[in-house]
């Protein structure tokens, strides 16, 4: 490991100006938090940071549901969130997708503004060895033609394949949720949907944040959708894996027919995969099978499968259908 | 008192390792090892063949606390060693050739072990980069007949009666191909060395299967004597064959400490460990099998060819047909093994090796064959069981697989199976129920153990064996102390010491059977010497008897027909007024295996459950019978079936090391993304052991159990998956794009 530097800030005006300003000895910056994602990146060389600026410090904390909606501080754990009762109830994608997410120990030490953030699980990206647009840019992308099972088919470019790895950001992106942030210039709101980037030819840019810019919070608001949501997650493994494909999925039903839906899917896309056209097509349909089938064909319109991920396609209908009616079920 | 051996004796050591005071190689003390102890690093190559054209140091030399980075250019003369399935002696830094990625290439040694890592990572090598054929299916022209298959024990093809002839004229034929890919053994404990000199001499604090391989590798490889060569390894974590060779880090540790002259430590990280120390290779197996309408089998064929490395590094293969040999009665039978040259590490040895591929295959080509015959699985194995050893033309000492067979099925509820796949539901979920049968050669080595008695009653054996975490410290206390009739408590065992007297390495499920005859053997030679002394002593309550008369009853010598005749054994010693006796004792294997074929046996059955939309498999009930000999102690013995099973589930479902094509370099060498099972993977497993009296095997009736539960455990799993959705998937692991047929 590369050695570096620790700055624990107190407050969020200094986290940002450490952030933003770094001296002249330690150029590269970067923020830890639970550190679960970045100190294995640190240990593989993939990140090299000269200094860290542990935020564990800072106010960010704390889970709240009120009448409008669920606010959920950067540095609340993600078992803190997964467990909340009120969470279970009002917005059931979003704890099944953490509660589905890694193992006990590491849902106890991960932030959810973390959770976020973390890269790609991608062997080739995780591997200084080989060569990798997102680590070292224009250097190529192995992945295309290589072990990509598990990466991406919607989203992709030529320069990168890389899965975003997270449940919790997909059940956010069904959910309509938004990123609290605050830089140098100030407090922002992006959606969740706007925050992560598609890769295009400039696979190392990941995120809209600025630099100096943290995350302060995300929030979700309150809604009859959310309250029937549904995370479903398919995994070669029954626990303690990310997701081969995974759906959340969030339906208003009315006189067996479906009034308003909420569609994401995860293990699918370069960022957590909204998919507006499935959408469109629930909407007035049936609350059936025949339905859900129907909406679900178009579930991959658009998809590049690669070399050794083509079955996604036809995974990623079926996990859709399976989770509508799952979500159905339950209403 | 009722004898030790078979009782569910906690683990001696047990309360050491939940409290971490069992101690590993890497986590000896300076205050052990020798004041001054630094840390070394290896860099490995990150291309699969080539050379080293040069490499640039200054930058790791210029950072604080590097003391010495060792490369081709830097290492001294080694003597030239011929690579052997003992001795992998490539790489040693001898030369700048790179024969596959991940070979070690330097060694950076520094004060710390975080300057050690930073140092590592400045290190810039510039190579020559040649053209690499990195994956079996683009090296199957090079496929090649073994020259040194099964450490010679028999050629590398068999045949009996007339193979072509019978399957060519069969009424039922089954020609199918079968593929297993590359595993890592993954042992919980790193690979570590710590080597300390002291002159001449050197002590090597060793994760490893075999302190006396160990000894004899390194003063091989550095060209001294083995006496000048100690090594130490009282616990280890794991090896399942990957520490079964001393492999190249462990010289270069000592080479590294006598460089600084300085104790060095060295360990590898997970990533390293898949290019390192060995792996599962790759297989093909094409498996013919022909029987007439009655479903009696008239011809076996499997012909495996097995993925290897550069053959410079040795030879390595694994043996999927051995089995095929003697499973099934069968006039007709022809084996044979190819190995596939490639730029990749030496394979080597992983639970249960061949077995657990070779197996695999045919027990899934006979759920094929039961399946065209329209009988049921387990029915066939039984119109099929060999009486005796077709292959070698021997009786077996003992065999009950034809019990675990009825007892498995019985637990299981087998005769409700259904023939038809695709008919067991529940909720949305397929059902299915597979079986396979287990087999595993009976193996054994010379041993050699010293018994110490102690005039407090206690006493000690010494063997120069190891625990890697199966229980061999506890199974060979509880044959001590039913020959001393001591409480186990009373009783010490110290192991991985190679000044210790010798045994062989712990591979092959031999350690007991090795072992246990010699530790019973030291200690029996030390009930004599009791014997003898009590009865040379004139004050004696046994004056005037003989040895006969004499038994041993809780510590105590007792005249057999007078029980309240008796004298304590630390009394013995204390009126012969000496403080320890000691006895030296071996066993090794006679001529018997001339005369039997020596296998333990065993039943598989299992029901899963498939999603049939998406693909999962998952694990719900589990039923393992076996029948292997003696088993000395329950508990440990039902915790190797129990993990054999786990170790045999993540083959059928998980477990596979993807290697890039165009670099050959591992893409998954982390344990998040080389999947094994976890807690939610397995069910609860119910075990049956078969006991079985079989003197001809070794003194003690032992046949050895570490990899036997394993085999047949990933056919059986494939069979239930058929059983489940009527697909047959022929190649590990079963992921749910392959049971849903969407495999492009």
């Amino acid at each position: 490991m590369h050695s570096f530097s620790l700055a624990q800030p107190q407050t969020i005006t200094e986290a940002i100006a450490a952030t933003a300003q770094p001296d002249a000895k330690t150029p590269d910056a970067k923020i830890i938090a639970g550190g679960t994602d970045l100190m294995q990146l640190m240990k593989d060389n993939v990140e090299r940071p000269d200094r860290l600026i542990d935020i564990a410090g800072l106010p960010l904390g704390g889970v709240e549901v009120t009448a409008q909606g669920l606010r959920m501080g950067a540095l609340a754990h993600m078992a803190e969130v997964a467990d909340h009762p009120d969470v279970r109830r009002d917005y059931p994608a979003i704890a099944q997708a953490l509660a589905a997410s890694a193992s006990g120990q590491v849902r106890n030490m991960a932030t959810i503004g973390g959770n976020i953030l973390q890269r790609t699980r991608c062997g080739y990206f995780r591997d200084t060895a080989f060569a990798c647009n997102k680590r070292v840019r224009g250097s190529g992308c192995p992945a295309q033609d290589g072990e990509n099972r598990f990466l991406a088919i919607l989203g992709t470019s030529d320069h990168c394949v890389a899965t975003h790895a997270s449940d919790f950001a997909v059940a956010l992106a069904a959910l309509d949720a938004e990123v609290e942030l605050q830089g140098p210039a100030g407090p922002r709101r992006v959606a969740l949907t706007e925050f992560h980037r598609v890769p295009g030819d400039t696979p190392e840019v990941e995120t809209i944040m600025l630099p100096g810019e943290l995350i302060t919070a995300i929030t979700v608001p309150a809604s009859r959708l959310a309250r029937n949501s549904h995370y479903l997650k398919v995994r070669d493994r029954a626990s303690f894996e990310w997701a081969l494909i995974s759906a959340a999925v969030a339906l208003d039903i009315g006189g067996g027919r479906i009034r308003a839906a909420r569609v994401a899917m995860g293990g699918v896309g370069t960022k957590p995969w909204r998919l507006p056209q499935v959408e469109a097509a629930l909407i007035g349909a049936a609350a059936d099978e025949t339905g859900f089938r129907a909406a679900a064909a178009h579930a991959a319109d658009g998809a590049r499968p690669l070399n050794q991920n083509g079955f996604k396609l036809t995974l990623m209908r079926n996990t859709l259908v399976r989770a509508l009616q799952a979500t159905a079920a339950t209403i | 008192m009722l004898p030790r051996i078979g009782q569910p004796l906690d683990r001696v050591d047990g309360r050491l390792k939940v409290t971490g005071g069992a101690r590993y190689a890497a986590e000896f003390p300076p205050s052990t090892v020798g004041a001054g102890l630094v840390h070394a690093v290896l860099v490995q190559s990150t291309i699969a063949r080539g050379t080293i054209t040069g490499f640039d140091l200054g930058a790791a030399k210029a950072l604080p606390g590097v003391l010495a980075i060792l490369t081709p250019d830097s290492t001294m003369p080694l003597p030239d060693v011929k690579p052997s399935s003992a001795v992998a002696s490539i790489p040693m830094l001898r030369d700048r050739k790179v024969r596959y990625q991940g070979q070690h290439i330097a060694v950076v040694v520094a004060d710390t072990l975080e300057r050690a890592q930073d140092a590592a990572s400045r290190v810039v090598v510039h190579y020559a980069t040649e053209p690499a054929v990195t994956t079996m299916e683009d090296g199957l022209k090079g496929a090649y007949k073994p020259h040194s298959f099964a450490n010679g024990r028999q050629p590398p093809d068999t045949s009996r009666g007339d193979f072509d002839g019978a399957f060519t004229g069969a009424a039922i034929k089954i020609d199918e191909t079968y593929v297993t890919p590359i595993e890592h053994h993954n042992a919980m404990e790193p690979h570590a060395t710590i080597a300390a000199w002291n002159g001449d001499r050197v002590t090597v604090y060793n994760a490893t299967q075999s302190v006396s391989g160990t000894q004899q590798t390194v003063a091989t490889c550095l060209g001294i004597a083995p006496r000048q060569v100690q090594v130490v390894a009282d616990f280890i974590g794991g090896g399942f064959g990957s520490k079964g060779v001393t492999w190249p880090h462990v010289v270069l540790a000592a080479i590294a400490a006598r460089e600084v002259g300085r104790p060095v430590k060295l360990v590898l990280t997970r990533a390293q460990m898949y290019s390192s120390n060995g792996y599962r290779p790759k297989t093909i197996q094409h498996v013919r099998l022909g029987a007439d309408a009655t479903g009696q089998l008239v011809a076996i064929g499997h012909d495996g060819l097995a993925q290897m490395s550069d053959p410079e590094l040795g030879e390595f293969t694994e043996t999927v047909g051995i089995a095929s040999q003697m499973l099934y009665a069968c006039p007709n039978v022809s084996v044979t093994h190819r190995v596939v040259p490639i730029a990749a590490p030496l394979p080597t040895f992983m639970r249960a090796p061949g077995e657990a591929s070779g197996v695999y295959a045919l027990e899934s080509a006979m759920d094929e064959l039961a399946v065209a015959l329209k009988i049921d699985p387990l029915d066939l194995r039984l119109r099929n069981y060999a009486e005796t050893d077709g292959h070698e033309g021997k009786p077996f000492s003992s065999k009950s697989l034809r019990d675990c067979y009825t007892k498995g099925a019985a637990l299981f509820g087998w005769d409700k199976r259904p023939l038809t796949p695709g008919t067991l539901r529940s909720g949305d979920k397929l059902l299915g129920w597979g079986m396979a049968t287990a087999t595993y050669p009976m193996n054994r080595g010379q041993a050699e153990a010293t018994v110490h008695v102690f005039a407090n009653g206690s006493a000690v054996l010494r063997i120069g064996s190891q625990d890697i975490g199966t229980g061999t410290y506890t199974v060979l206390t509880q044959v001590v102390a039913d020959a001393l009739s001591l409480p186990p408590a009373a009783v010490r065992t110290e192991l991985g010491d190679s000044r210790f007297p010798k045994a062989p390495g712990s591979g092959g499920s031999q350690t007991v059977a090795s072992c246990a005859p010699a530790a019973q053997a030291a200690a029996q030679a030390c009930r004599q010497k009791l014997i003898d002394m009590t009865l040379a002593d004139g004050q004696s309550p046994f004056q005037g008897r003989g040895a006969e008369a004499i038994d041993f009853i809780d510590g105590n010598l007792v005249l057999k027909d007078q029980p309240t005749t008796r004298i304590a054994i630390g009394d013995v010693l204390k009126r012969a007024g000496t403080e320890r006796i000691e006895a030296t004792a071996g066993s090794r294997p006679g001529d018997e295996k001339q005369h039997y074929s020596m296998h333990s046996f065993g039943a598989q059955f299992v029901e899963v459950s498939v999603d049939p939309e998406l693909g999962e498999v998952r694990v719900l009930r589990y039923v393992g019978a076996f029948a292997a000999g003696r088993i000395l102690n329950a508990k440990t013995g039902r915790s190797q079936l129990i993990g054999g099973i786990t170790y045999g589930i993540g083959m059928a479902l998980l477990e596979e090391t993807l290697v890039d094509r165009k670099t050959g370099r591992v893409t998954n060498p982390t344990l998040a993304e080389y999947l094994m099972p976890v807690h939610a993977d397995i069910p609860d497993i119910q075990t049956i052991f078969i006991e079985e009296d079989d003197a001809l095997v070794n003194a003690l009736g032992v046949k050895g159990i570490g990899e036997l539960p394993m085999v047949g455990v990933a056919a059986a799993i494939a069979n239930a998956v058929y059983h489940a959705t009527g697909r047959r998937v022929r190649d590990l692991p079963l992921r749910p794009e392959k049971v849903l047929g969407l495999t492009i």
